[in-house]
């Protein structure tokens, strides 16, 4: 009886999940569906570009002509191997690159971690101040750029205006027409623009200092000095890396402030590795050579990468924290 | 550095009025080592502000003319300036341009963000965490190195001259940064919402509008300002995709269109330099903490 009645019951059936619910439910799937967006935009438009470039470098690619390979012959056209014959504005572009970077790039550190101190202390209008501070960061760079051009005008700039009336200089100061000088006004618009970002990002992480380690140290008879050397500092440096990587690579692939002011002149002396290469790649339509200068560009950025990376690394166990 | 830490910072950063050991200080050397400073580097901050504002409605012989009115001061300010601007030159055509290619890019890459930084964080597919290392280093590739092989792409597509080429190029710089900053925010949000959804049936794009979202809306803000700016502000594929006058965005053609041997042409710069930057400033005054947790959220990760 009891078998008949089993064996009436039918089996239930086990449902196998078809390729659509596999589709639909797997992990991996449904990863691959959210990701898709984002995965097809930036190898489209970022991955695949980046390639292209290091491929057009190898070619004699002008506007308008897909070109074939000819090996290393943009590369050695510039300069490189730096001891061939050359035009010499390529390694003129890398020493303005570098000159601006790492000078742009002291100050910038220096002036913007001196404000975050000064913005961290207790002030009156303390949220609107910090507000303004942000302000040049947040115009557009060439609108800026605009305004320090007319700042730096050779004949109405209001700098040689206020010198001259405060009796300092008798002439006008070309700002933007001698190499050294109008190498400096860029660099001082730079940091200009770039002292409020630092600020604002190393003050968000001054606030997470205890005010309590400071009073432990100062009762420990630790000088003003030292309460930043040792436990500001140290606390601090983590932030301090990301943001001074962030800082040096816009710094060193910055296009728009030079464009806008100078375009290279007078006389290439203030040409960027970017700006030169979109001189040689847009203007005069050598597509090749203007990729083999953006090209140039990455070993640099490499570096930069890797030097904050380790800074990055070594900072874990320094602080106590799990290596993770 | 913990996403909630960053969120605790930025709130800190804005509202803080802690004392710490401040009071030992007096007030005549706070007056020195720090009033006095503070002052100095805004006024340096701001001075280029000032000055564009002025010069924007500056009659044209006093811009010339230094010796006769104190250059720092204007007599008689006029609207000239802005009203050639507005109604005799395409300007507003540009104001247009850039105002629709940067709300479209941000849209567009807010959404592949989205759902770019969920699947990185709650659905965790196999190499996940290889996937956000990559879109993280995605945030360092500078474009300035992309314009040229990009142009050649983009002239192989057919969108040369077309604003819709900046409006798929952008996202390439929005997307990497949107996505750290919303992985960050997605992960404050408890883990136990999104399983009483999925055994009361809901499907992951149902938690994702229905749970996520609402509660992700001041990161999805941060991210949305910041990336407009970054639109506004950008340059260089602009100035290599667009060519025809009709299609240039305001920086653009602020540095093409207005730059001419003119001696009279700085204040219609600076009028054109002031109303493309207001839109910006208006907008990020009312969303000061939002921009202030993208940057500093983004950086700090």
């Amino acid at each position: 009886m009891s078998d008949s009645v089993a064996g009436r019951v039918p089996a239930p059936a086990v449902r196998h999940p078809t390729w659509w619910d596999r589709l639909r439910i797997n992990r991996n799937w449904l990863g691959f569906w959210f990701m898709a967006p984002a995965a097809a935009i930036l190898i489209l438009f970022l991955a695949f570009p980046l390639g292209k470039g290091v491929w057009l470098s190898f070619t004699d690619a002008k506007i308008g002509r897909a070109g074939s390979f000819i090996g290393l012959e943009n590369y050695e056209w510039l300069g490189l191997p730096w001891w061939r014959d050359s035009d010499g504005v390529f390694w003129l572009s890398v020493f303005n690159t570098l000159v601006y970077t790492i000078v742009a790039s002291i100050v910038k550190f220096a002036v913007g971690l001196y404000l975050a101190i000064l913005l961290n202390q207790n002030l009156p209008f303390k949220a609107a101040i910090r507000s303004i501070v942000l302000i040049p960061f947040v115009v557009p760079t060439v609108l800026s750029a605009i305004a320090f051009w007319w700042i730096f005008d050779s004949q109405f700039s209001i700098i040689s205006w206020s010198l001259r009336h405060l009796g300092i200089i008798d002439y006008n100061i070309n700002f933007l027409g001698d190499p050294n000088n109008a190498r400096a006004s860029l660099i001082f618009a730079n940091i200009w623009r770039g002292v409020p970002f630092i600020a604002i990002t190393l003050l968000a992480g001054l606030q997470t200092v205890s005010p309590s380690l400071y009073e432990a140290a100062t009762l420990d008879g630790a000088s003003k000095w030292q309460n930043f050397r040792f436990v500001t500092f140290p606390l601090l440096t983590p932030i301090i890396a990301v943001v001074m990587t962030f800082s040096v690579l816009f710094t060193f692939t910055d296009f728009q402030l030079i464009w806008a002011m100078t375009r290279g002149g007078p006389v290439n002396s203030t040409h960027l590795m970017a700006t030169l290469s979109y001189q040689r790649a847009i203007l005069a339509g050598n597509l090749g050579e203007g990729a083999a200068i953006a090209t140039a560009m990455v070993p640099f950025l490499l570096f930069a990468i890797m030097v904050s990376w380790f800074g990055l690394q070594s900072r874990k166990w320094q602080q106590g924290g799990e290596d993770s | 550095m913990t996403e909630t830490a960053v969120n605790v910072a930025t709130r800190a950063a804005l509202t803080d009025d802690r004392e710490g050991m401040t009071y030992l200080d007096s007030t005549k050397r706070k007056l020195v080592t720090v009033y006095l400073p503070l002052a100095l580097i805004m006024i340096v901050l701001i001075f280029p502000f000032y000055w564009m504002v002025i010069t924007a409605i500056k009659p044209d012989e006093q811009l010339i003319d230094m010796e006769k009115y104190n250059p720092f001061f204007v007599v008689k300010p006029t609207l000239k300036h802005i009203n050639k601007l507005l109604f005799e030159s395409n300007y507003p055509t540009w104001l247009w341009n850039t105002m629709y290619v940067s709300v479209l890019a941000t849209f567009l890459s807010l959404i592949a963000s989205v759902m770019a930084a969920y699947a990185i964080v709650r659905i965790r597919y196999r190499y996940a965490q290889w996937v956000g290392a990559a879109i993280f280093l995605a945030y360092l590739v500078p474009p300035s190195i992309l314009f040229i092989p990009l142009a050649t792409i983009i002239q192989a597509y057919g969108l040369f001259d077309s604003p819709m080429a900046l409006v798929l190029c952008y996202p390439t710089i929005l997307i990497p940064f949107s996505t750290w900053l919303l992985m960050g925010y997605f992960k404050t949000i408890p883990y136990e919402l999104e399983e009483c959804a999925l055994i009361d049936g809901a499907t992951r794009m149902q938690i994702l509008t229905k749970i996520i979202l609402p509660l992700a809306v001041p990161g999805l803000i941060s991210a949305g300002i910041f990336s407009l700016t970054l639109c506004w502000n950008e340059f260089i594929y602009a100035l290599t995709f667009l060519s025809s006058t009709s299609n240039k965005t305001v920086p653009v053609a602020i540095v093409s269109e207005f730059v001419d041997g003119d001696i009279y042409r700085w204040g219609s710069l600076m009028a054109g330099a002031l109303v493309g930057s207001l839109p910006l400033v208006i907008l990020y005054s009312f969303f000061v903490e939002h921009y202030v947790s993208a940057m500093t959220g983004a950086v700090k990760e």
